[in-house]
Protein backbone atom coordinates (compact mmCIF):
# COMPACT_ATOMS: atom_id res chain seq x y z
CA UNK A 1 0.00 0.00 0.00
CA UNK A 2 2.47 2.89 1.45
CA UNK A 3 1.75 6.23 2.35
CA UNK A 4 3.04 9.32 1.00
CA UNK A 5 3.11 12.93 2.35
CA UNK A 6 4.25 16.51 1.37
CA UNK A 7 4.13 20.15 1.99
CA UNK A 8 5.44 23.50 1.21
CA UNK A 9 5.89 26.75 2.91
CA UNK A 10 5.63 29.79 0.59
CA UNK A 11 7.71 32.79 1.48
CA UNK A 12 8.48 31.65 4.95
CA UNK A 13 9.96 29.25 7.08
CA UNK A 14 8.44 26.36 9.45
CA UNK A 15 9.04 23.36 12.05
CA UNK A 16 8.98 21.08 8.64
CA UNK A 17 10.61 18.03 10.85
CA UNK A 18 7.55 17.91 12.75
CA UNK A 19 5.25 18.65 10.56
CA UNK A 20 6.26 15.97 8.33
CA UNK A 21 6.80 13.43 11.07
CA UNK A 22 2.58 14.53 12.08
CA UNK A 23 1.78 13.34 8.75
CA UNK A 24 3.51 9.99 7.94
CA UNK A 25 2.48 8.92 11.55
CA UNK A 26 -1.43 9.38 10.34
CA UNK A 27 -0.62 7.71 7.64
CA UNK A 28 1.28 4.29 9.53
CA UNK A 29 -1.54 2.09 9.19
CA UNK A 30 -0.44 2.33 5.34
CA UNK A 31 3.12 0.56 6.10
CA UNK A 32 5.57 0.45 8.96
CA UNK A 33 7.95 -1.26 7.15
CA UNK A 34 10.12 2.02 6.72
CA UNK A 35 9.96 5.66 6.77
CA UNK A 36 11.73 8.13 5.14
CA UNK A 37 12.15 11.80 5.57
CA UNK A 38 13.41 13.97 2.44
CA UNK A 39 13.80 17.39 4.79
CA UNK A 40 14.73 20.81 2.90
CA UNK A 41 16.18 23.16 5.75
CA UNK A 42 17.40 26.11 6.15
CA UNK A 43 20.84 26.70 5.28
CA UNK A 44 23.63 29.37 4.36
CA UNK A 45 23.75 27.06 1.20
CA UNK A 46 27.71 27.36 1.47
CA UNK A 47 28.56 23.79 2.17
CA UNK A 48 26.94 20.11 0.94
CA UNK A 49 25.34 18.23 3.06
CA UNK A 50 25.84 14.35 2.75
CA UNK A 51 23.82 11.88 4.27
CA UNK A 52 25.21 8.32 3.53
CA UNK A 53 25.23 4.76 5.23
CA UNK A 54 27.99 2.68 5.42
CA UNK A 55 25.45 -0.49 6.56
CA UNK A 56 22.36 -1.50 7.34
CA UNK A 57 19.69 -1.29 10.09
CA UNK A 58 19.65 -5.21 10.88
CA UNK A 59 16.80 -5.09 13.47
CA UNK A 60 13.76 -7.14 14.40
CA UNK A 61 11.85 -6.82 10.60
CA UNK A 62 14.76 -6.15 8.69
CA UNK A 63 15.94 -8.14 5.47
CA UNK A 64 19.48 -7.21 5.57
CA UNK A 65 22.16 -9.78 6.52
CA UNK A 66 23.85 -8.93 9.24
CA UNK A 67 27.39 -7.60 9.83
CA UNK A 68 30.01 -7.01 12.27
CA UNK A 69 29.70 -3.60 13.67
CA UNK A 70 33.44 -3.21 12.87
CA UNK A 71 33.08 -2.97 9.21
CA UNK A 72 31.13 0.35 9.41
CA UNK A 73 34.48 2.12 11.06
CA UNK A 74 36.37 0.61 8.24
CA UNK A 75 33.92 1.65 5.48
CA UNK A 76 33.79 5.11 6.95
CA UNK A 77 38.08 5.55 7.27
CA UNK A 78 38.08 4.54 3.52
CA UNK A 79 35.05 7.65 3.05
CA UNK A 80 37.04 10.00 4.83
CA UNK A 81 39.95 9.27 2.94
CA UNK A 82 38.66 9.51 -0.37
CA UNK A 83 36.54 12.79 0.83
CA UNK A 84 40.04 13.92 1.30
CA UNK A 85 41.67 12.75 -2.11
CA UNK A 86 39.05 14.32 -3.96
CA UNK A 87 39.67 17.74 -2.21
CA UNK A 88 36.15 17.73 -0.18
CA UNK A 89 37.06 18.91 3.29
CA UNK A 90 34.37 18.08 6.27
CA UNK A 91 33.17 20.68 8.54
CA UNK A 92 31.38 18.88 10.36
CA UNK A 93 30.27 15.15 11.03
CA UNK A 94 27.41 13.98 12.79
CA UNK A 95 27.20 10.19 13.76
CA UNK A 96 23.59 9.40 14.58
CA UNK A 97 23.84 5.71 14.58
CA UNK A 98 26.80 3.48 13.90
CA UNK A 99 25.68 3.26 10.53
CA UNK A 100 24.19 6.28 9.31
CA UNK A 101 26.19 9.60 8.97
CA UNK A 102 25.73 13.08 8.21
CA UNK A 103 28.75 15.54 6.86
CA UNK A 104 28.89 18.81 6.09
CA UNK A 105 31.64 19.53 3.41
CA UNK A 106 33.02 21.84 2.07
CA UNK A 107 33.66 21.21 -1.76
CA UNK A 108 34.04 22.57 -5.20
CA UNK A 109 31.46 20.28 -6.83
CA UNK A 110 32.30 19.91 -10.74
CA UNK A 111 30.97 17.02 -11.13
CA UNK A 112 28.51 15.65 -8.78
CA UNK A 113 28.05 12.60 -11.07
CA UNK A 114 31.52 11.39 -10.46
CA UNK A 115 32.36 12.27 -6.95
CA UNK A 116 29.21 10.03 -6.34
CA UNK A 117 30.12 7.32 -7.73
CA UNK A 118 34.01 7.31 -6.39
CA UNK A 119 32.40 7.32 -3.12
CA UNK A 120 29.59 4.51 -3.78
CA UNK A 121 32.41 2.47 -5.18
CA UNK A 122 33.44 2.09 -1.13
CA UNK A 123 31.62 -1.47 -0.72
CA UNK A 124 28.54 -1.04 1.83
CA UNK A 125 28.44 2.96 1.26
CA UNK A 126 25.54 4.73 -0.33
CA UNK A 127 24.91 8.10 -0.36
CA UNK A 128 21.31 8.77 0.63
CA UNK A 129 21.65 12.30 -0.40
CA UNK A 130 23.76 14.92 -1.33
CA UNK A 131 22.72 18.65 -1.44
CA UNK A 132 22.96 22.19 0.13
CA UNK A 133 19.49 22.38 1.74
CA UNK A 134 18.17 18.69 1.25
CA UNK A 135 18.41 15.75 3.77
CA UNK A 136 17.58 12.39 3.51
CA UNK A 137 16.85 10.26 6.66
CA UNK A 138 15.45 6.75 6.14
CA UNK A 139 15.29 3.90 8.71
CA UNK A 140 13.08 1.10 9.37
CA UNK A 141 10.06 1.71 11.95
CA UNK A 142 7.31 4.25 11.93
CA UNK A 143 7.50 8.28 11.47
CA UNK A 144 7.65 8.58 14.88
CA UNK A 145 10.27 5.71 15.88
CA UNK A 146 12.21 7.25 12.88
CA UNK A 147 11.82 10.57 13.83
CA UNK A 148 12.76 10.04 17.29
CA UNK A 149 15.70 8.27 16.51
CA UNK A 150 17.63 10.87 14.47
CA UNK A 151 16.09 13.95 15.96
CA UNK A 152 14.25 15.37 13.22
CA UNK A 153 11.59 17.43 15.37
CA UNK A 154 13.37 20.38 15.50
CA UNK A 155 14.47 20.66 11.94
CA UNK A 156 13.21 23.71 10.91
CA UNK A 157 12.75 24.71 6.54
CA UNK A 158 10.77 25.65 3.87
CA UNK A 159 9.62 22.25 2.31
CA UNK A 160 9.33 18.11 2.97
CA UNK A 161 8.58 15.16 1.76
CA UNK A 162 8.20 11.66 3.16
CA UNK A 163 7.53 8.23 2.51
CA UNK A 164 5.99 5.38 5.17
CA UNK A 165 6.52 2.01 3.37
CA UNK A 166 4.76 -1.47 3.45
CA UNK A 167 7.65 -3.36 1.57
CA UNK A 168 6.31 -5.30 -1.91
CA UNK A 169 8.84 -5.31 -4.40
CA UNK A 170 11.74 -5.47 -2.71
CA UNK A 171 13.20 -5.74 0.72
CA UNK A 172 12.94 -4.60 4.16
CA UNK A 173 16.00 -2.34 4.48
CA UNK A 174 17.10 0.86 4.45
CA UNK A 175 18.15 0.83 0.68
CA UNK A 176 15.20 -0.08 -0.68
CA UNK A 177 13.48 2.70 1.92
CA UNK A 178 11.89 6.03 0.58
CA UNK A 179 12.37 9.03 -0.23
CA UNK A 180 15.28 8.74 -3.25
CA UNK A 181 17.85 10.95 -3.83
CA UNK A 182 17.69 12.27 -7.96
CA UNK A 183 21.33 11.24 -8.25
CA UNK A 184 23.39 12.74 -9.24
CA UNK A 185 21.83 16.13 -8.82
CA UNK A 186 21.70 18.01 -5.78
CA UNK A 187 18.80 18.48 -3.87
CA UNK A 188 16.35 16.31 -5.77
CA UNK A 189 14.11 13.83 -3.96
CA UNK A 190 11.40 11.08 -4.96
CA UNK A 191 8.66 9.35 -2.96
CA UNK A 192 6.44 7.22 -4.77
CA UNK A 193 3.27 5.26 -3.98
CA UNK A 194 2.05 2.49 -6.44
CA UNK A 195 3.70 0.19 -8.62
CA UNK A 196 5.84 0.56 -11.64
CA UNK A 197 5.29 -2.31 -14.70
CA UNK A 198 8.03 -1.89 -16.84
CA UNK A 199 10.81 -0.88 -14.12
CA UNK A 200 13.12 -3.54 -15.80
CA UNK A 201 12.99 -2.26 -19.56
CA UNK A 202 13.65 1.41 -18.18
CA UNK A 203 16.42 0.23 -15.91
CA UNK A 204 18.66 -1.21 -18.61
CA UNK A 205 18.40 1.93 -21.18
CA UNK A 206 18.92 4.17 -18.08
CA UNK A 207 22.00 1.94 -16.97
CA UNK A 208 23.78 2.39 -20.35
CA UNK A 209 23.25 6.00 -20.27
CA UNK A 210 25.33 5.87 -17.21
CA UNK A 211 22.68 6.08 -14.52
CA UNK A 212 23.31 4.19 -11.15
CA UNK A 213 20.42 2.43 -9.04
CA UNK A 214 20.90 1.05 -5.70
CA UNK A 215 18.07 -0.88 -4.92
CA UNK A 216 15.82 -3.03 -6.71
CA UNK A 217 13.15 -1.01 -5.63
CA UNK A 218 10.88 0.48 -8.32
CA UNK A 219 10.37 3.19 -7.44
CA UNK A 220 13.74 4.28 -7.41
CA UNK A 221 13.28 4.29 -11.30
CA UNK A 222 11.32 7.52 -10.78
CA UNK A 223 13.93 9.58 -9.75
CA UNK A 224 16.30 7.92 -12.18
CA UNK A 225 14.39 8.54 -14.65
CA UNK A 226 13.44 12.53 -13.69
CA UNK A 227 17.26 12.80 -13.42
CA UNK A 228 17.81 11.82 -16.99
CA UNK A 229 15.61 14.08 -18.04
CA UNK A 230 17.04 17.13 -16.49
CA UNK A 231 20.59 16.20 -17.59
CA UNK A 232 19.21 15.57 -21.10
CA UNK A 233 18.11 19.87 -20.51
CA UNK A 234 14.41 18.87 -19.20
CA UNK A 235 13.00 21.11 -16.25
CA UNK A 236 11.43 19.08 -13.45
CA UNK A 237 7.87 19.55 -14.99
CA UNK A 238 9.21 18.72 -18.32
CA UNK A 239 10.75 15.59 -16.98
CA UNK A 240 7.62 14.52 -14.40
CA UNK A 241 5.48 15.22 -17.11
CA UNK A 242 7.48 13.01 -19.37
CA UNK A 243 7.25 10.31 -17.01
CA UNK A 244 3.11 10.27 -17.46
CA UNK A 245 4.44 8.19 -21.13
CA UNK A 246 7.68 6.88 -20.28
CA UNK A 247 6.51 4.99 -16.92
CA UNK A 248 3.95 2.19 -16.98
CA UNK A 249 1.55 1.33 -14.29
CA UNK A 250 -0.10 2.68 -11.29
CA UNK A 251 1.66 5.86 -9.24
CA UNK A 252 0.99 9.19 -7.25
CA UNK A 253 4.55 10.29 -6.98
CA UNK A 254 5.87 13.64 -5.27
CA UNK A 255 9.33 15.54 -6.31
CA UNK A 256 11.31 17.67 -5.03
CA UNK A 257 13.77 19.97 -5.44
CA UNK A 258 16.17 22.78 -3.27
CA UNK A 259 13.33 25.81 -3.97
CA UNK A 260 10.29 23.62 -5.48
CA UNK A 261 7.90 20.27 -4.96
CA UNK A 262 5.75 18.43 -7.68
CA UNK A 263 2.84 15.89 -7.95
CA UNK A 264 1.95 13.71 -10.88
CA UNK A 265 -0.93 10.84 -10.91
CA UNK A 266 -0.84 8.62 -13.52
CA UNK A 267 -2.82 8.36 -16.24
CA UNK A 268 -5.52 5.31 -14.34
CA UNK A 269 -5.86 7.79 -11.39
CA UNK A 270 -5.49 4.54 -9.71
CA UNK A 271 -3.40 5.80 -6.65
CA UNK A 272 -4.93 7.97 -4.39
CA UNK A 273 -3.84 11.95 -3.31
CA UNK A 274 -5.45 14.63 -1.48
CA UNK A 275 -4.43 17.87 -1.93
CA UNK A 276 -4.53 21.27 0.11
CA UNK A 277 -3.49 24.59 -1.66
CA UNK A 278 -2.93 28.27 -0.53
CA UNK A 279 -1.15 31.15 -1.00
CA UNK A 280 1.48 30.30 1.40
CA UNK A 281 0.59 26.51 2.31
CA UNK A 282 0.50 23.19 0.35
CA UNK A 283 -0.21 20.11 1.77
CA UNK A 284 -0.77 16.95 0.53
CA UNK A 285 -0.98 12.92 1.07
CA UNK A 286 -2.30 9.60 0.28
CA UNK A 287 -5.09 10.28 2.51
CA UNK A 288 -7.00 13.29 4.12
CA UNK A 289 -6.06 12.43 7.69
CA UNK A 290 -2.58 13.28 6.68
CA UNK A 291 -3.41 17.19 5.67
CA UNK A 292 -5.70 17.01 9.10
CA UNK A 293 -2.02 16.83 10.98
CA UNK A 294 -1.43 20.20 10.06
CA UNK A 295 -4.57 21.29 9.14
CA UNK A 296 -7.08 20.64 11.79
CA UNK A 297 -9.33 23.06 10.90
CA UNK A 298 -11.95 23.02 7.99
CA UNK A 299 -10.31 23.40 4.93
CA UNK A 300 -11.22 23.02 0.97
CA UNK A 301 -9.12 19.69 -0.53
CA UNK A 302 -9.56 18.08 -3.26
CA UNK A 303 -8.15 15.08 -5.68
CA UNK A 304 -5.67 15.95 -8.29
CA UNK A 305 -7.38 14.45 -11.65
CA UNK A 306 -5.56 11.83 -13.68
CA UNK A 307 -2.61 12.56 -15.41
CA UNK A 308 -2.23 15.69 -13.47
CA UNK A 309 1.06 17.13 -13.19
CA UNK A 310 1.57 20.21 -10.62
CA UNK A 311 4.84 22.15 -9.46
CA UNK A 312 4.95 25.13 -6.84
CA UNK A 313 7.53 27.38 -5.93
CA UNK A 314 8.10 28.13 -1.89
CA UNK B 1 -36.20 -25.70 -9.69
CA UNK B 2 -39.43 -27.57 -8.40
CA UNK B 3 -42.82 -26.07 -9.11
CA UNK B 4 -42.98 -23.09 -6.57
CA UNK B 5 -47.01 -23.28 -7.05
CA UNK B 6 -47.69 -26.59 -5.48
CA UNK B 7 -44.45 -27.35 -3.37
CA UNK B 8 -44.49 -26.91 0.19
CA UNK B 9 -43.51 -23.68 2.19
CA UNK B 10 -40.29 -24.78 3.74
CA UNK B 11 -39.29 -26.29 0.05
CA UNK B 12 -39.87 -23.01 -1.59
CA UNK B 13 -37.97 -20.91 0.68
CA UNK B 14 -35.08 -23.00 -0.14
CA UNK B 15 -35.88 -23.56 -3.46
CA UNK B 16 -35.76 -19.41 -3.57
CA UNK B 17 -32.55 -18.93 -1.86
CA UNK B 18 -34.35 -17.16 1.05
CA UNK B 19 -32.82 -19.10 4.18
CA UNK B 20 -29.98 -17.88 5.68
CA UNK B 21 -26.71 -19.86 7.10
CA UNK B 22 -25.17 -19.12 10.75
CA UNK B 23 -21.47 -20.18 9.98
CA UNK B 24 -20.62 -20.23 14.30
CA UNK B 25 -20.01 -23.38 15.20
CA UNK B 26 -22.23 -26.05 13.63
CA UNK B 27 -24.15 -24.57 10.23
CA UNK B 28 -27.32 -24.09 11.18
CA UNK B 29 -30.27 -22.94 8.15
CA UNK B 30 -32.89 -20.50 8.96
CA UNK B 31 -36.24 -20.49 7.10
CA UNK B 32 -38.56 -17.71 5.82
CA UNK B 33 -42.20 -18.32 7.12
CA UNK B 34 -44.48 -15.80 4.98
CA UNK B 35 -46.81 -15.91 7.48
CA UNK B 36 -44.60 -14.72 10.16
CA UNK B 37 -43.89 -11.49 8.08
CA UNK B 38 -45.38 -9.14 10.39
CA UNK B 39 -42.99 -10.22 12.87
CA UNK B 40 -39.82 -9.57 10.74
CA UNK B 41 -38.29 -6.62 11.57
CA UNK B 42 -35.10 -4.98 9.59
CA UNK B 43 -32.25 -5.43 11.95
CA UNK B 44 -30.36 -2.95 13.00
CA UNK B 45 -33.67 -0.33 12.50
CA UNK B 46 -35.08 1.90 15.70
CA UNK B 47 -37.95 3.66 15.61
CA UNK B 48 -36.22 7.33 15.55
CA UNK B 49 -38.24 11.19 16.40
CA UNK B 50 -36.12 13.30 13.38
CA UNK B 51 -37.62 16.27 16.08
CA UNK B 52 -35.26 14.79 18.48
CA UNK B 53 -31.47 16.20 18.03
CA UNK B 54 -28.35 15.85 19.16
CA UNK B 55 -24.62 16.46 18.53
CA UNK B 56 -21.27 14.05 18.91
CA UNK B 57 -17.88 15.20 18.97
CA UNK B 58 -15.69 12.36 17.71
CA UNK B 59 -12.68 14.07 17.52
CA UNK B 60 -10.90 11.80 20.13
CA UNK B 61 -13.11 8.65 19.10
CA UNK B 62 -12.21 5.72 16.28
CA UNK B 63 -14.50 5.00 13.86
CA UNK B 64 -15.68 1.86 15.34
CA UNK B 65 -16.38 3.91 18.56
CA UNK B 66 -18.25 7.08 16.59
CA UNK B 67 -20.52 4.58 14.56
CA UNK B 68 -21.29 2.32 17.82
CA UNK B 69 -22.25 5.58 19.56
CA UNK B 70 -24.52 6.90 16.06
CA UNK B 71 -26.28 3.39 16.81
CA UNK B 72 -26.52 4.11 20.51
CA UNK B 73 -28.11 7.22 19.74
CA UNK B 74 -30.43 6.00 17.23
CA UNK B 75 -31.71 2.84 20.06
CA UNK B 76 -32.22 6.12 22.23
CA UNK B 77 -34.75 7.26 19.17
CA UNK B 78 -32.64 10.55 18.19
CA UNK B 79 -33.80 11.05 14.50
CA UNK B 80 -31.56 14.19 13.89
CA UNK B 81 -27.37 13.64 14.78
CA UNK B 82 -24.98 16.25 13.90
CA UNK B 83 -21.31 14.75 14.04
CA UNK B 84 -18.84 17.38 14.87
CA UNK B 85 -14.96 17.18 14.24
CA UNK B 86 -14.81 14.21 11.55
CA UNK B 87 -11.35 15.19 11.23
CA UNK B 88 -10.65 13.28 7.87
CA UNK B 89 -11.58 9.81 9.35
CA UNK B 90 -12.00 6.84 7.22
CA UNK B 91 -15.42 4.38 7.73
CA UNK B 92 -17.63 6.87 9.97
CA UNK B 93 -21.30 6.36 9.22
CA UNK B 94 -21.04 3.15 7.81
CA UNK B 95 -23.77 0.49 7.81
CA UNK B 96 -26.49 2.98 8.86
CA UNK B 97 -30.20 1.21 8.07
CA UNK B 98 -32.44 3.40 9.41
CA UNK B 99 -34.44 6.40 8.26
CA UNK B 100 -32.08 8.84 9.84
CA UNK B 101 -31.09 12.86 9.50
CA UNK B 102 -27.43 12.84 9.87
CA UNK B 103 -24.95 15.97 9.37
CA UNK B 104 -21.20 16.15 9.45
CA UNK B 105 -19.77 19.59 10.51
CA UNK B 106 -16.40 18.64 8.22
CA UNK B 107 -14.30 15.98 6.15
CA UNK B 108 -14.75 12.37 6.07
CA UNK B 109 -12.04 9.93 4.69
CA UNK B 110 -12.17 6.63 3.05
CA UNK B 111 -15.62 4.51 2.89
CA UNK B 112 -17.54 7.20 4.90
CA UNK B 113 -21.33 6.07 4.43
CA UNK B 114 -21.19 2.82 3.13
CA UNK B 115 -23.42 0.01 2.93
CA UNK B 116 -26.15 2.47 4.45
CA UNK B 117 -30.04 2.22 3.47
CA UNK B 118 -32.04 5.06 4.32
CA UNK B 119 -30.41 7.58 6.26
CA UNK B 120 -30.56 11.14 4.45
CA UNK B 121 -26.96 12.69 5.11
CA UNK B 122 -25.37 15.81 4.35
CA UNK B 123 -21.26 15.99 4.62
CA UNK B 124 -20.31 19.97 4.98
CA UNK B 125 -17.29 18.93 3.76
CA UNK B 126 -15.26 16.68 1.73
CA UNK B 127 -15.31 13.01 1.40
CA UNK B 128 -12.37 10.49 0.63
CA UNK B 129 -12.49 7.65 -2.05
CA UNK B 130 -15.42 5.05 -1.86
CA UNK B 131 -18.19 7.41 0.07
CA UNK B 132 -21.56 5.82 0.03
CA UNK B 133 -20.36 2.75 -1.32
CA UNK B 134 -22.97 0.57 -2.07
CA UNK B 135 -25.96 2.65 -0.75
CA UNK B 136 -29.19 1.07 -0.68
CA UNK B 137 -31.44 3.95 -0.16
CA UNK B 138 -31.42 7.50 1.29
CA UNK B 139 -29.55 10.28 -0.10
CA UNK B 140 -26.06 11.41 1.17
CA UNK B 141 -25.04 15.18 0.13
CA UNK B 142 -21.33 16.49 0.12
CA UNK B 143 -20.97 20.04 0.02
CA UNK B 144 -17.69 19.68 -1.20
CA UNK B 145 -15.70 17.83 -3.47
CA UNK B 146 -15.18 13.87 -3.06
CA UNK B 147 -12.58 11.37 -4.15
CA UNK B 148 -12.19 8.50 -6.10
CA UNK B 149 -14.86 5.56 -6.66
CA UNK B 150 -17.77 8.07 -5.69
CA UNK B 151 -21.09 5.97 -5.28
CA UNK B 152 -19.19 2.33 -6.11
CA UNK B 153 -21.67 0.04 -6.53
CA UNK B 154 -24.92 1.65 -5.00
CA UNK B 155 -27.78 -0.22 -5.37
CA UNK B 156 -30.23 2.85 -5.10
CA UNK B 157 -30.73 6.53 -3.22
CA UNK B 158 -29.44 9.85 -4.79
CA UNK B 159 -25.43 10.42 -4.20
CA UNK B 160 -25.02 14.37 -4.65
CA UNK B 161 -21.50 16.02 -4.45
CA UNK B 162 -21.79 19.82 -5.14
CA UNK B 163 -17.96 20.49 -5.92
CA UNK B 164 -15.84 17.89 -8.17
CA UNK B 165 -15.33 14.04 -7.98
CA UNK B 166 -12.03 11.76 -8.56
CA UNK B 167 -11.55 8.62 -10.90
CA UNK B 168 -13.81 5.94 -11.41
CA UNK B 169 -17.03 7.62 -10.24
CA UNK B 170 -20.35 5.13 -9.93
CA UNK B 171 -17.90 2.11 -10.46
CA UNK B 172 -20.03 -0.99 -11.23
CA UNK B 173 -22.62 0.53 -9.81
CA UNK B 174 -26.14 -1.14 -10.29
CA UNK B 175 -29.25 1.22 -9.76
CA UNK B 176 -29.72 5.19 -7.68
CA UNK B 177 -28.82 8.27 -9.15
CA UNK B 178 -25.24 9.61 -8.33
CA UNK B 179 -25.29 13.65 -9.45
CA UNK B 180 -21.93 15.77 -9.50
CA UNK B 181 -21.99 19.61 -9.91
CA UNK B 182 -18.56 20.24 -10.63
CA UNK B 183 -15.90 18.03 -13.08
CA UNK B 184 -15.30 13.87 -12.83
CA UNK B 185 -11.99 11.68 -13.40
CA UNK B 186 -11.14 9.45 -15.46
CA UNK B 187 -12.82 5.98 -16.05
CA UNK B 188 -16.32 7.33 -14.99
CA UNK B 189 -18.98 4.39 -14.97
CA UNK B 190 -16.87 2.10 -15.35
CA UNK B 191 -18.95 -1.12 -15.56
CA UNK B 192 -22.03 0.65 -14.79
CA UNK B 193 -24.75 -2.38 -14.57
CA UNK B 194 -27.73 0.20 -14.05
CA UNK B 195 -28.47 4.02 -12.56
CA UNK B 196 -27.78 7.34 -13.46
CA UNK B 197 -24.96 9.39 -13.01
CA UNK B 198 -25.27 13.05 -13.96
CA UNK B 199 -22.03 15.34 -14.43
CA UNK B 200 -22.74 19.19 -14.96
CA UNK B 201 -19.15 19.34 -15.73
CA UNK B 202 -16.69 18.22 -17.84
CA UNK B 203 -15.08 14.10 -17.56
CA UNK B 204 -12.39 13.01 -17.91
CA UNK B 205 -10.88 9.77 -20.28
CA UNK B 206 -12.37 6.50 -20.50
CA UNK B 207 -16.30 7.80 -19.62
CA UNK B 208 -18.52 4.56 -19.39
CA UNK B 209 -16.00 2.06 -20.13
CA UNK B 210 -17.58 -1.34 -20.74
CA UNK B 211 -20.58 -0.21 -19.43
CA UNK B 212 -23.58 -2.94 -18.95
CA UNK B 213 -26.30 -0.49 -19.02
CA UNK B 214 -27.40 2.74 -17.61
CA UNK B 215 -27.33 6.37 -18.59
CA UNK B 216 -24.93 8.87 -18.07
CA UNK B 217 -25.96 12.37 -18.57
CA UNK B 218 -22.79 14.89 -18.72
CA UNK B 219 -22.87 18.75 -19.39
CA UNK B 220 -19.32 20.01 -19.89
CA UNK B 221 -16.45 18.47 -22.09
CA UNK B 222 -15.74 14.76 -22.35
CA UNK B 223 -12.37 13.56 -22.47
CA UNK B 224 -12.98 10.14 -24.49
CA UNK B 225 -15.51 7.46 -24.55
CA UNK B 226 -14.54 4.11 -22.88
CA UNK B 227 -15.11 0.93 -24.87
CA UNK B 228 -18.94 0.31 -25.62
CA UNK B 229 -19.94 3.69 -24.22
CA UNK B 230 -21.87 5.82 -26.92
CA UNK B 231 -24.46 8.71 -27.70
CA UNK B 232 -27.97 8.52 -27.46
CA UNK B 233 -30.58 11.06 -28.40
CA UNK B 234 -31.44 13.01 -25.24
CA UNK B 235 -35.40 13.04 -25.17
CA UNK B 236 -37.93 15.79 -23.70
CA UNK B 237 -38.49 13.13 -20.82
CA UNK B 238 -34.81 12.89 -19.74
CA UNK B 239 -34.75 16.14 -19.69
CA UNK B 240 -37.88 16.74 -17.24
CA UNK B 241 -36.39 14.01 -15.15
CA UNK B 242 -33.03 15.96 -15.19
CA UNK B 243 -34.68 19.31 -14.00
CA UNK B 244 -36.57 17.43 -11.29
CA UNK B 245 -33.90 16.07 -10.17
CA UNK B 246 -31.25 18.76 -10.14
CA UNK B 247 -34.17 20.82 -8.34
CA UNK B 248 -34.49 17.72 -5.86
CA UNK B 249 -30.72 17.90 -5.16
CA UNK B 250 -30.45 21.20 -4.70
CA UNK B 251 -28.07 21.90 -7.77
CA UNK B 252 -28.28 23.16 -11.04
CA UNK B 253 -31.07 24.00 -10.43
CA UNK B 254 -31.00 26.99 -13.50
CA UNK B 255 -28.97 24.41 -15.62
CA UNK B 256 -29.64 24.10 -19.39
CA UNK B 257 -29.98 20.61 -19.63
CA UNK B 258 -31.04 20.71 -23.10
CA UNK B 259 -27.05 21.38 -24.04
CA UNK B 260 -26.97 17.93 -22.08
CA UNK B 261 -25.33 14.56 -23.81
CA UNK B 262 -26.27 11.32 -23.06
CA UNK B 263 -24.16 8.30 -23.04
CA UNK B 264 -25.46 4.37 -23.17
CA UNK B 265 -24.30 0.99 -23.41
CA UNK B 266 -23.64 0.39 -27.40
CA UNK B 267 -24.49 -3.12 -26.84
CA UNK B 268 -27.33 -4.78 -24.48
CA UNK B 269 -26.07 -7.73 -23.13
CA UNK B 270 -27.45 -10.97 -23.90
CA UNK B 271 -30.11 -12.14 -21.68
CA UNK B 272 -29.65 -9.09 -19.61
CA UNK B 273 -33.08 -7.72 -18.57
CA UNK B 274 -33.95 -11.62 -17.42
CA UNK B 275 -32.02 -11.45 -14.08
CA UNK B 276 -35.02 -12.15 -11.91
CA UNK B 277 -36.64 -15.43 -12.48
CA UNK B 278 -40.34 -15.06 -13.22
CA UNK B 279 -40.68 -17.79 -11.32
CA UNK B 280 -39.83 -15.74 -8.12
CA UNK B 281 -41.85 -12.99 -9.06
CA UNK B 282 -45.33 -15.28 -9.45
CA UNK B 283 -44.64 -16.80 -5.64
CA UNK B 284 -43.81 -13.34 -3.85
Amino acid sequence: MCGIAGLIHRGKSSNVGSELQGMLQALKHRGEDSTGYALYGDTDGKNFIMRFKVGENVGEGSSSIMEDVSVYDERKKVVDQTLAEMGAKIIKEERTLPYSLRYELEYDAKDLLNFSQTIEAIPGVEILSMGKSLEVIKDLGNAKAVCDRYSLDKLVGTHAIGHARMATESGVDIKSAHPFWGYPFSDVSVVHNGQLTNYWNNRRVLENKGMRFMSECDSELIAVYIAQKMREGATLEEGMKDSLLGLDGVFTYFVATKDSLGMAKDTMAAKPLVLYESDDLVAMGSEEIAIRSVLPQEIETYDPFDGEVKVWQI
Amino acid sequence: MANLKTVSKKSKAQSMGMHTEVLTGRTQQKFFNPDEAENFYYFGTYDVDFNKRTELDVIDMTAPEANKEIDNLMSQGYGTIVIKNPQGKHSLGVGILNKLNLIFEGSLGYFGMGSCDGPIVRINGRVGWSCAENLMAGKVVIEKNAGSCFGAAIRGGDLICKGSVGARTGIDMKGGTIIIGGDAGAFTGFMMQRGRIIILGNVGINLGDSMYDGTIFVGGEIGSYGSDAVDAELTSSDQDWLKRKLKVAEIGENFDVSKMKKIVAGKKLWNYDNLEPTEKKGAI
